[in-house]
């Protein structure tokens, strides 16, 4: 008989399948689920449990593998055959940012194929998906994070306001002021809470002198929601709050540079529920200011915070819409069975 | 071991990736089968119980409405904790929606059972009343049309079958006309001899929960359809 202490097996995992792997086999050695599918694909068990303590001790070493990556394990490339379209309603009639036939390559792998899709503005659009679907090289491809990977080639058309993004010329360091991204781990810089918010302000030249930088920090840590709790002591480090006030003030270092879109990849997957409702109610607030595209796999927050929903499948797009809709009638086969937990 | 290389896409989605989920699901499918077996053989034996003048079947089937319930309660229960745990989407959405809603539509066709059978031992309990033959075949019409939809509409959500859905739909208007003009004959069997008034109310009460029962199992189809397309189609009729 096995007995298995698990602590928040999935919270850290989820990017990558083959960090799931380990997870897997520990399911099976409980014997609490029928053991047929994982039984399909062959994984030994005992290996997996060592292979459990390896991908810890990798982590540790600050070495996460990339989701460019990862072999879709579960999900072989026959299955794609079926998913040749998109789906739903992939224009809007507000769009803050447009994408048109984007294709992404990392090297051989191509990780994105004939994406089409319009973000609406002033709304939070989820983007779903089993790990190694393209969600989260979709999401950096709308400010160019993808450029400092090598061998990662982006095609086709994303437009910001109009203005195509990967044109010659562009300077991704005001677009990225534009187009923030939150992180799945909260990651303050080791310095105060105040000059957390202040940096981004003070090297795009925001503010002219102290008040008005002062004036910057006030706000974007009220819009984040975080000011009432860590106005009095602003000159503590931003490390000593905790992973919900964390994540906060990172998002409050993404409001201060102003930004008109806001990336979030797993904003919510590091911390506790009550943290991560905050998070939510500071997703719906700020989406009246904001375009806001978060990744996630909890699909339940993508049900309770997006007011567009849309699902990846092997690097396409294969059905995107209204959330209540495709949380009530999905159109695609694999997004109904995806979003009720028939695989992934 | 090589990975098997799947042959169609059903092979990923045969059920949950969480078992025991499934077999929630089928367990709920199978309670409203159960009770829809239940509530179809109520309403037969109401039905041969009236046309037999049989007290004793008629004492059976208002005895056996305390089943339908216990059903309900246990199949209310079984939902309230599947939405609190499972969270259903999508298709498993539709489904625990249709199926909370065709439980209490089933609830009612025993209810409805009760009442014709309870109408059976209010006429014929008494022995000096002699029933006009011509108006126990109006029920009997209606009785075999409330009958024939009911049963096809149980069938149809097993096999979830949205054509035979429509199908009871389109029926349940001709069950309408012949409702009407079933009132027609009675009104005009009462002027004719007003003694037969207290029985002629009797026949109209039956023929009407015979026409509240056909409209609950158009009820059951559209659930069906909307289980199946996710359309809601009540009150979209022409």
């Amino acid at each position: 008989m096995f007995i298995f202490p698990v602590n928040q097996p999935t919270a850290g995992l989820s990017d990558n399948p083959v960090n799931r792997r380990p997870l897997i086999a520990v399911i099976r050695l409980s014997g609490d689920i029928e053991t047929q599918r994982i039984a399909r694909f062959g994984y030994p068990v005992m290996n997996r449990v060592i292979e459990l303590k390896l991908a810890a001790n990798n982590r540790n070493k600050e070495s996460p593998p990339q989701e460019k990556t990862t072999q879709p394990l579960l999900f072989p490339a026959s299955l794609a055959r079926n998913s040749s379209q998109t789906m739903g309603e992939w224009t809007v009639s507000n769009p803050r940012i447009r994408c048109r036939n984007v294709n992404v390559h990392y090297g051989e792998k191509q990780a994105i194929q004939d994406l089409n899709l319009d973000i609406g503005d002033q709304q939070v659009i989820a983007l779903i998906g089993p790990s190694g679907c393209g969600k989260s090289t979709f999401l950096r491809c709308l400010n160019r994070m993808n450029d400092t990977v090598v061998g990662c080639r982006v095609s086709g058309e994303i437009l910001l306001d109009g203005q195509d993004i990967y044109r010659d010329g562009v300077d991704v360091v005001p677009l990225r002021a534009r187009v923030g991204m939150v992180f799945q781990k909260p990651n303050p810089f080791p310095k105060s809470i105040f000059e957390n918010v202040a940096y981004g302000p003070r090297i795009h030249g925001f503010a002219t002198n102290k008040a008005e930088l002062w004036e910057i920090v006030k706000k974007s840590l009220e819009r984040a929601g975080l000011w009432e709790e860590v106005k009095d002591d602003l000159d503590q480090a931003g490390t000593s709050l905790s992973g919900g006030q964390q994540q906060r003030l990172c998002i409050a270092r993404t409001l201060a540079v102003n930004p008109d879109v806001i990336l979030m990849d797993e904003p919510c997957s590091a911390l506790d529920p009550i943290a991560t409702t905050k998070i939510e109610q500071l997703l719906d607030e700020l989406r009246e200011h904001y375009t806001i595209v978060i990744v996630t796999h909890n699909m339940q927050q993508a049900a309770r915070v997006s007011q567009r929903t849309a699902y990846f499948h092997l690097g396409r797009l294969i059905e995107v819409g209204e959330t209540a809709r495709i949380f009530t009638n999905p159109r695609h086969k694999l997004t109904n069975d995806y979003i009720s937990g028939r695989f992934g | 071991m090589s990975r098997p290389v799947p042959t169609a896409m059903n092979e990923f989605t045969e059920g949950h990736t969480f078992k025991r989920y499934d077999g929630e699901l089928n367990h709920l499918h199978y309670l409203v089968l159960e009770m829809g077996a239940l509530v179809l053989s109520q309403v037969r034996e109401a039905l041969a119980a009236f046309k037999s003048r049989d007290l004793a079947l008629a004492h059976k089937v208002v005895t056996r409405d305390s089943e339908v319930d216990r059903l309900e309660v246990q199949a209310d229960d079984e939902i309230v904790k599947l939405i609190a745990r499972r969270s259903p989407v999508g298709s498993d959405l539709r489904m625990v929606m249709a199926v909370s809603k065709s439980i209490s539509d089933l609830e009612r066709i025993g209810d409805e059972a009760v009442r014709i059978a309870s109408l059976v031992i209010q006429i014929f309990g008494n022995e000096s009343s002699d029933p006009n033959s011509q108006l126990v075949r109006d029920v009997n019409g209606m009785g075999a049309m409330a009958m024939g939809s009911l049963q096809s509409a149980v069938e149809i959500f097993d096999v979830w079958s949205e054509e035979k859905a429509r199908a009871v739909i389109a029926r349940h208007r001709d069950m309408d006309e012949e409702f009407q003009s079933d009132l027609r004959r009675l009104m005009t069997y009462i002027m004719e001899d007003s003694r037969n008034i207290g029985f002629a109310i009797s026949v109209v009460l039956v023929i009407k929960s015979l026409e509240r029962i056909g409209h609950h199992a158009q009820n059951l189809a559209e659930y069906t359809i909307f289980q199946v397309k996710g359309e809601d189609i009540r009150n979209k009729n022409p």
